[in-house]
């Protein structure tokens, strides 16, 4: 089944000489969610406005189910839905006629029904006469949400949904984004959040500097991203590593007075427990214990300084 | 065509000016009447008829005009920086919406509010002056003609303004100069030579003079040159705003 979006070779160099993407091939697969991560000014931004027709791309041409974002822009962005970072609602209008003009505005005829039925499943339905000005952060976000779906997109952009949101509404929009997939919606949606990624997405991409440097499964992604660090200061330094411990994956830092044991926590095996009791039967003696879990700014700048 | 943007983006900004609808229509009707109290019955009673017409007749389509011209680079202006500057304007550029779709929806709406405007300002004269309109067609061609190609010019101001002091810059410096020396309250024949051919560089002065050719029969300019100035300056406001949409100019990076 061809890919509901295709991009080939999309660069983007903005009139001041700042190149924000370099090349881009990528393809989202039709009913899937795909996480696109990247740190601020990545480039996520930026290949997303590219294909929702905010931002005009230097090179390269993007498929939306097989029409051409800029010939076919009429077909294109009938199907697509976009959720944009910043918060931007009409503040003194209702929610009722904010969404009558988003569905209006992408062609659809009117359907009191379907938007009614969006605004229930936002929990925004007795909100509907209200300013969107008088709603709370929350609130707002979801009328964003439900601007995007008035016109029953197939293809929703979703720019760091819960940047700033309680873990409640959090959880309320990751339940939406699973229906919505369920239902045969694409979702491309950004997020600093790994946590996010691994709750939600099918396959993850990563953006840094403009490149798009790696796209894989969640699952695979993952397993390389979940590694956790246990480091034991030492009471004393140590000149070796204790031979029943051989073959571990542990080794020295601060030199020599911490060990670090690198660890998958869902992986089986004796795990940290185990390590603990043979390190004080092999005699080590410790004085602190502390676990870290690697960042994605490190997973970043490790993607980024792996050799091509 | 996308009709059913049309209509959305039409009656949203309809929707808009409806909300404030006493403030919107007030604040015209109430300055227009100051002006037919102080120039048309304290003053113009003192004044002489020109060119057969009572001065408070002669100033009616002038003073029309002047709200008009307001109103129209208002509306318009506002009806695109407003979504340019809360952020909403996404949600344009991302709907299968043609450039010329989206100018006619906020232009049409702009003008509609404007020719509406200048039809309840037209019905407020009447209450001070027993003014009468000798070419009906024309007046109402010239009105919207007017209404149209200044919402246009508004449009284009509202996608180049960066902030809300921008916004009022070239109605405040220009137009509104324009628009008092554009013989709103005089015929530019009271104008010393040097002036008059002066003045003859200022579009305004085509408009009012041909609105006030359409109730009275008689103007500055010939009529021909004042609707022919009038759809000059439409063409280049359109070809501005082609131009806008085609390098994306202050709307798309």
């Amino acid at each position: 089944m061809p890919p509901i979006i295709s991009v080939r070779g999309v660069t983007k160099t903005y009139a001041s000489g700042f190149q924000a993407l370099k090349p881009i091939d990528l393809d989202i697969r039709r009913g899937e969610i795909f996480a696109l991560l990247g740190p601020n000014g990545a480039g996520k931004s930026t290949l997303i406005n590219i294909i929702c027709g905010l931002v005009r791309a230097s090179s390269g041409t993007v498929l939306a189910d097989g029409y051409d974002i800029v010939r076919d822009y009429r077909v294109a962005r009938s199907l697509i839905g976009l959720v944009p970072q910043e918060m931007a609602t009409e503040g003194y209008e209702t929610v009722w006629a904010t969404m009558k003009f988003s569905r209006g505005v992408h062609g659809r005829g009117r359907d009191p029904a379907y938007l009614e039925k969006v605004l229930r499943d936002l929990s925004l339905w007795d909100k509907k006469d209200s300013p969107i000005l008088a709603l709370s952060g929350g609130m707002k976000r979801r009328v964003m949400i439900a601007k995007a779906l008035s016109h029953q997109p197939r293809i929703l952009f979703l720019d760091e949904p819960t940047a700033g949101v309680d873990v409640e509404l959090r959880r309320d929009l990751w339940a939406m984004v699973r229906s919505l997939r369920d239902s045969g919606v694409t979702i491309i949606l950004t997020t600093h959040y790994i946590e996010e990624a691994e709750e939600m997405a099918d396959r993850v991409g990563v953006i840094n500097r403009g490149e798009l440097i790696l796209v894989e499964d969640k699952a695979a992604l993952m397993r390389d991203l979940g590694t956790r660090q246990l480091i034991l200061t030492l009471a004393a330094p140590l000149s070796g590593l204790p031979a029943d411990l051989a073959g571990e994956p542990l080794h020295f830092a601060d030199d020599g007075l911490s060990l670090v044991y690198t660890f998958d926590p869902k992986a089986e095996g004796e795990g940290v427990e185990g390590l603990i009791r043979r390190l004080i039967d092999a005699g080590v003696a410790f004085t602190d214990i502390r676990s870290r879990e690697s960042s994605l700014e490190e997973i970043f700048v490790g993607l980024v300084r792996a050799p091509a | 065509m996308n009709v059913n943007a049309l209509r959305a983006i039409y009656l949203f900004e309809m929707s808009r000016w409806f909300r404030t609808l006493v403030g919107s229509l007030l604040s015209p009707v109430i300055s227009t009447s100051l002006y037919f109290v102080v120039f048309g019955s304290a003053i113009g009673s003192r004044m002489t008829a020109i060119d057969g017409v009572s001065y408070a007749a002669f100033i009616v389509p002038g003073l029309t005009m002047l709200s008009v011209l307001t109103e129209s680079i208002g509306n318009a202006s506002f009806g695109i920086y407003m979504p340019k500057w809360s952020g909403t304007i996404y949600e344009l550029l991302s709907a299968p919406v043609a450039w010329w779709e989206a100018v006619i929806a906020y232009v049409g709406a702009a003008a509609s509010k404007s020719v509406l405007l200048g039809g309840v300002i037209l019905l407020t004269a009447r209450l001070f002056v027993p003014y009468h309109i000798a070419h009906p067609f024309w007046m109402a061609a010239f009105l919207i003609l007017t209404a149209l190609t200044f919402c246009l010019f508004g449009f284009i101001i509202g996608v180049w303004a960066e902030g809300w002091e921008r916004l009022q810059i070239v109605p405040t410096l220009i137009i509104t100069p324009l628009t008092f020396l554009g013989g709103s309250f005089y015929s530019i024949s009271m104008l010393p030579p040097l002036w008059r051919k002066i003045t003859l560089f200022n579009p305004v002065v085509y408009l009012v003079s041909g609105f006030r050719w359409s109730f009275y029969g008689v103007s500055d300019v010939g009529v021909s040159l004042s609707l022919g100035m009038t759809l000059g300056f439409m063409a280049v406001c359109l070809v501005v705003i082609w131009w806008i949409f085609k390098t994306g100019y202050k709307l798309k990076p």
